[in-house]
């Protein structure tokens, strides 16, 4: 491809400043085989030729340049003209070529999700990252390129406009790169954990899920089946099953999502079987062994695709709340040779 | 809980069901609970071991529990002075044997320590030598043991005793080996403790260690790092699966299919390579075939060597089996690689500090653990093979005297009684009168029966009296599995409708047909897939477990026989429900979960 677009196969290490973390996931998710839905990055090089091939980075400066951060009403009116500017401008025509190709390789009509992937998501203020767009069911090349466009015009949300300010950050450095994926028709959906939340036990996997898109999980709109899988045994060692009454679902005609009441019956049943849960619990505990540490996985089940080959990874960033934890508890000597067995017979475990 | 209200019966308020009364004179006075200690006994928390003993006792296997319990104190009390705890003590009551264990007075457990480091000490750092002598000892015991015959009394002392002036009598011999018999039979139990103790001690610290580093690992997980995959209690099975294949390799599989086991012997020895399979039948047999399809520690167990029928039928399995293209073997070199990755990444998730001490552990564990696993072959199985097999050919010559009626008659004694009956024999073939026994035993044996009959109608309490706060008790947790919690079960404070608990014993979680067995006689009904129920099982059960999906015991801990036959076999295993075997029926659909140790019944 061209330097405004990779595949997700292609993108390497040395690449990850230009794509954002999202993209580098799922290109890194790609190479080392697992399963995710096909797509590409839209790089930060096709942002900043948007930026600097049309008169978009003077005309969102000379907005800034009048906003009183410290004003509600500035902000928001200087956001809603950057976000006019960028829709006034069509896409460098390089980038646009690339886009189209790019979605042309997915297939035609296929519908896809075309996610923001900034460059500046590894903040610690994880609210941020939910300040850009995500639009799923994009269908055509055409929507395809408008939401990209899209996408980057999110950096300029009076939110996102005020964090960086308040973080000292400048407004027109933080890049963005866009990811194009093909869309899952998701029967089941939801995050793995390699971990304990509640605790930080790495011998855990916890795996939220429910019907349809992972979306209504991730917001916290349905409350999902929660299962505890024993990371090595690979042995599901607790279902709790929850009443998911709404679920997030393609609709074919109107090339979009609806979200829609789930039947009695399939509310309070159990969304995947037991089969399905270890076979999620081995694609986060892949990914861990891969990326070398805890991670926060979002998966899905495809519908359309046969089983065996219908969980797909979505993405996967490493568990920040308990790796970044200092060790704080004491460390404890251990008794070695006759005075553990001591040890172990003047206090056996089942007594404690 | 109160002293004024137990959380369990006391053992002087349980009476006997009825048809039982008197059942206390079937036993030793030491054996029963006697009425003017009840404030002693009823201040001790007793539970039911009917994870070894499910059955009331008829008088003479009283001389199992006697010798196990006994044997197993002596170590802890006597050889090694384990710090906090001595030897087990028991009782039987209404047929049943309840434990209770003693512990060192706290003040006394420091002053154990340095003999303890000193003597368990020599026996871990000296754990292969002196084990492979106890393998030469047992084997020497068992020999004993094998030589002792019991001959009829003849009409006249032979001559050549005559001419060659002995001046003694066979009676003699018969006293002397029937007493050598029962010392042997004492030594077996000892022989048993040697080892086990220590071997439980070395593992309850690396399961301890395991629970530390990682609250909340299962406890098969560790149970799984320290496994064995050879071990001589799967030996017998083995022996039948390669039977199994060189009996379709010689082309006799067919004579195998039908038949007693007289006419498949004969049927085979007509096939052109016949004599080959009929010798490696024959070779298989010792030892192999002192298995029993029991636990050892019952007169009525069946051991595969006196029923050939047993081993045949499991060995026809095997071939119909194997020639449907499935695979018989244990995937021994797949259980090493489980094994080897299951310790490789606890390892890898382990505090970088600890991974020297797990490694210390793990391996000592792993020096002691094949013992835990090896001795039951060699002691309940081999060992009681030929002690039962003495017993039944000294009853059977009794009840051709006359004494008795049925060939079990003897079992109905204690074995002090016996003693007095061997005298009886003696005595009026000496004097040339009358044996008194022919006109006493057999209506009191008929007494007896009837006595056993009526207490095996009645279950045993899983305890007596209060339990402590907490159990400390190692030997209590390791052995039989028994932890606060478990208590909690029995009393059922957290029971659900249809539902029932007990220990994760075995890691997997599956839905099926439950099949109920309460005696190893109706092995021979499971069904492929159904799912085993029983009160407890048999490590020499094995051979059923290629065709079940799942175990389900009413006793037993994770180092129970039918954990350790479960988890190498792959299959869930919940053990100690309780009463699981009573509250399911055969036929009913049921949820192993042996991940939780939640039994739930669908139906």
């Amino acid at each position: 491809m061209s330097a405004y677009t990779l595949e997700f196969s292609e993108i390497g290490r040395a690449d990850h400043a230009r794509v954002g973390g999202k993209c580098a996931s799922l290109g890194e998710m790609t190479r080392a085989g697992v399963a995710v839905p096909p797509g590409f990055a839209v790089t930060t090089d096709a942002y900043l030729a948007m930026l600097d091939q049309t008169r978009l980075r003077e005309e969102i400066m000379a907005q800034i340049a009048r906003v009183d951060f410290d004003n509600v009403d500035s902000l928001e009116r200087a956001a809603q003209a950057i976000q006019i500017r960028f829709r006034s401008h069509h896409l460098p025509e390089a980038v646009e070529a690339a886009i189209r190709s790019g979605y042309a390789e997915i297939g035609e009509g296929t519908p896809v999700a075309v996610r923001s992937s900034a460059t500046a998501e590894d903040l610690p203020d994880a609210s941020f990252a939910g300040q850009q767009d995500t639009y799923l069911w994009v269908c055509g090349a055409g929507d395809v390129v408008e939401h990209v466009r899209d996408c980057w015009a999110s950096l300029f949300t009076a939110r996102a406009m005020k964090y960086r300010h308040d973080a000292n950050l400048g407004q027109i450095d933080v890049l963005m790169s866009v990811a194009v994926q093909k869309m899952v028709n998701a029967r089941a959906a939801g995050v793995a954990m390699t971990l304990d939340p509640l605790n930080g036990d790495r011998t855990k996997i916890v795996i939220d899920a429910s019907y349809g898109l992972g979306e209504l999980v991730v917001s916290g709109v349905v409350t999902p089946d929660n299962y505890r899988v024993e990371k090595v045994l690979m042995e599901v060692l607790e279902r709790r099953i929850s009443d998911k009454h709404m679920e997030l679902v393609p609709d074919a005609a109107a090339a979009t999502t609806v979200e829609r009441e789930v039947d009695e019956a399939r509310r309070t049943a159990q969304c995947l079987t037991d089969a399905e849960i270890i076979a999620v619990a081995n694609l986060a505990k892949d990914l861990e062994r891969q990326n070398g540490c805890p991670q926060d996985v979002e998966w899905a089940i495809d519908a359309d695709l046969a089983d065996g080959h219908n969980l797909l990874a979505l993405q996967a960033r490493p568990e920040t709340v308990w790796s970044q934890k200092k060790e704080d508890k004491p460390k404890s000597a251990y008794a070695t040779g006759m005075m553990g067995i001591v040890g172990a017979l003047n206090n056996p475990i089942g007594s404690r | 809980m109160n002293a004024h209200s137990p959380l369990f019966p006391s053992a002087y308020d349980l009476k006997a069901p009825a048809g039982a009364e008197g059942w206390e004179e079937l036993y030793p006075y030491y054996l029963t609970f006697q009425p003017n200690l009840r404030e002693k006994e009823d201040a001790k928390f007793w539970f039911c071991d009917s994870q070894h003993w499910p059955n009331p006792f008829k008088p003479f296997d009283a001389i199992t529990v006697e010798y196990a319990v006994r044997c197993l104190g002596q170590y802890n009390t006597r050889h090694y002075l384990v710090p906090p705890a001595n030897g087990v003590d028991y009782r039987i009551h209404n047929g049943y044997c309840y434990m209770s264990p003693i512990a060192v007075a706290p003040d006394l457990i420091e002053g154990r320590i340095p003999q303890f480091l000193e003597r368990a000490g020599h026996y871990f750092q000296n754990w292969d030598s002196l084990l492979e002598n106890w393998h030469k000892k047992v084997k020497a015991n068992i020999a004993e043991m094998e030589a002792l015959s019991f001959e009829k009394l003849p009409e006249t002392v032979p001559l050549d005793w005559i001419t060659e002036g002995r001046g003694v009598d066979p009676h003699l011999d018969i006293m002397a080996n029937y007493d050598a018999a029962i010392q042997l039979l004492y030594k077996t139990w000892q022989y048993h403790f040697e080892f086990l103790n220590l071997g439980y001690a070395a593992y309850l610290d690396f399961f301890g260690f395991m629970k530390g580093e990682f609250p909340t690992i299962p406890d098969q997980a560790i149970a799984k790092m320290v496994q064995g995959v050879d071990s001589d209690l799967f030996r017998p099975d083995d022996e039948l699966k390669k039977l199994a294949r060189l009996a379709i390799e010689l082309g006799v599989s067919d004579a195998l299919k039908s038949g007693s086991v007289d006419e498949v012997l004969a049927a085979v020895a007509q096939k052109e390579h016949g004599q080959a399979w009929l010798d490696a039948w024959k070779a298989a047999q010792d030892p192999w075939f002192n298995f029993t399809s029991g636990n050892g520690f019952y007169s009525t167990d069946k051991y595969w060597i006196d029923h050939l029928d047993i081993p045949m039928g499991y060995l026809r399995d095997y071939v119909s089996r194997a020639q449907a293209g499935k695979e018989i073997e244990r995937p021994t070199a797949k259980l090493i690689a489980e094994r080897d990755r299951i310790t490789a990444e606890y390892q890898e998730m382990m505090n970088p500090e600890a991974v020297e001490a797990f490694q210390g552990k793990l391996g000592l564990a792993r020096v002691v653990f094949p013992y835990v696993e090896n001795h039951n072959f060699y002691i309940e199985h081999w060992s009681m093979s030929v002690f039962w097999r003495k017993m039944r050919e000294l009853s059977k010559l009794l009840m051709e005297e006359g004494f008795w009626p049925t060939e079990d008659g003897m079992f109905y004694l204690t074995r002090q009684e016996v003693r007095d009956v061997l005298f009886d024999y003696g005595n009026a073939w000496a004097t040339g009168g009358e044996w008194i026994g022919p006109s006493y035993w057999p209506q009191e044996i008929e007494r007896r029966s009837k006595i056993i009959d009526a207490l095996a109608t009645q279950p045993p309490q899983p305890a007596l009296n209060n339990p402590p706060e907490v159990i400390t008790e190692p030997f209590t947790i390791m052995l039989w599995g028994i932890t606060s919690e478990s208590i909690q079960n029995w009393i059922g404070a957290d029971e659900e409708e249809g539902a029932l608990s007990g220990m994760a014993a075995s890691p997997g979680a599956v839905e099926g047909i439950a099949r109920v067995i309460r005696s190893p006689d109706q092995l021979g009904e499971i069904e492929d897939g159904e799912i085993l129920v029983a009160p407890v099982t048999a490590p020499s059960w094995a051979p059923v477990f290629g065709k079940i999906k799942a175990t389900v015991t009413d006793i037993g801990g994770m180092m129970s026989h039918a954990a350790i036959v479960c988890r190498e076999y792959g299959l869930p295993a919940v053990t100690g429900t309780g009463n699981g075997s009573s509250k399911i029926t055969t036929g009913q659909k049921i949820r192993v979960d042996g991940n939780t140790g939640k039994v739930t019944i669908l139906d």
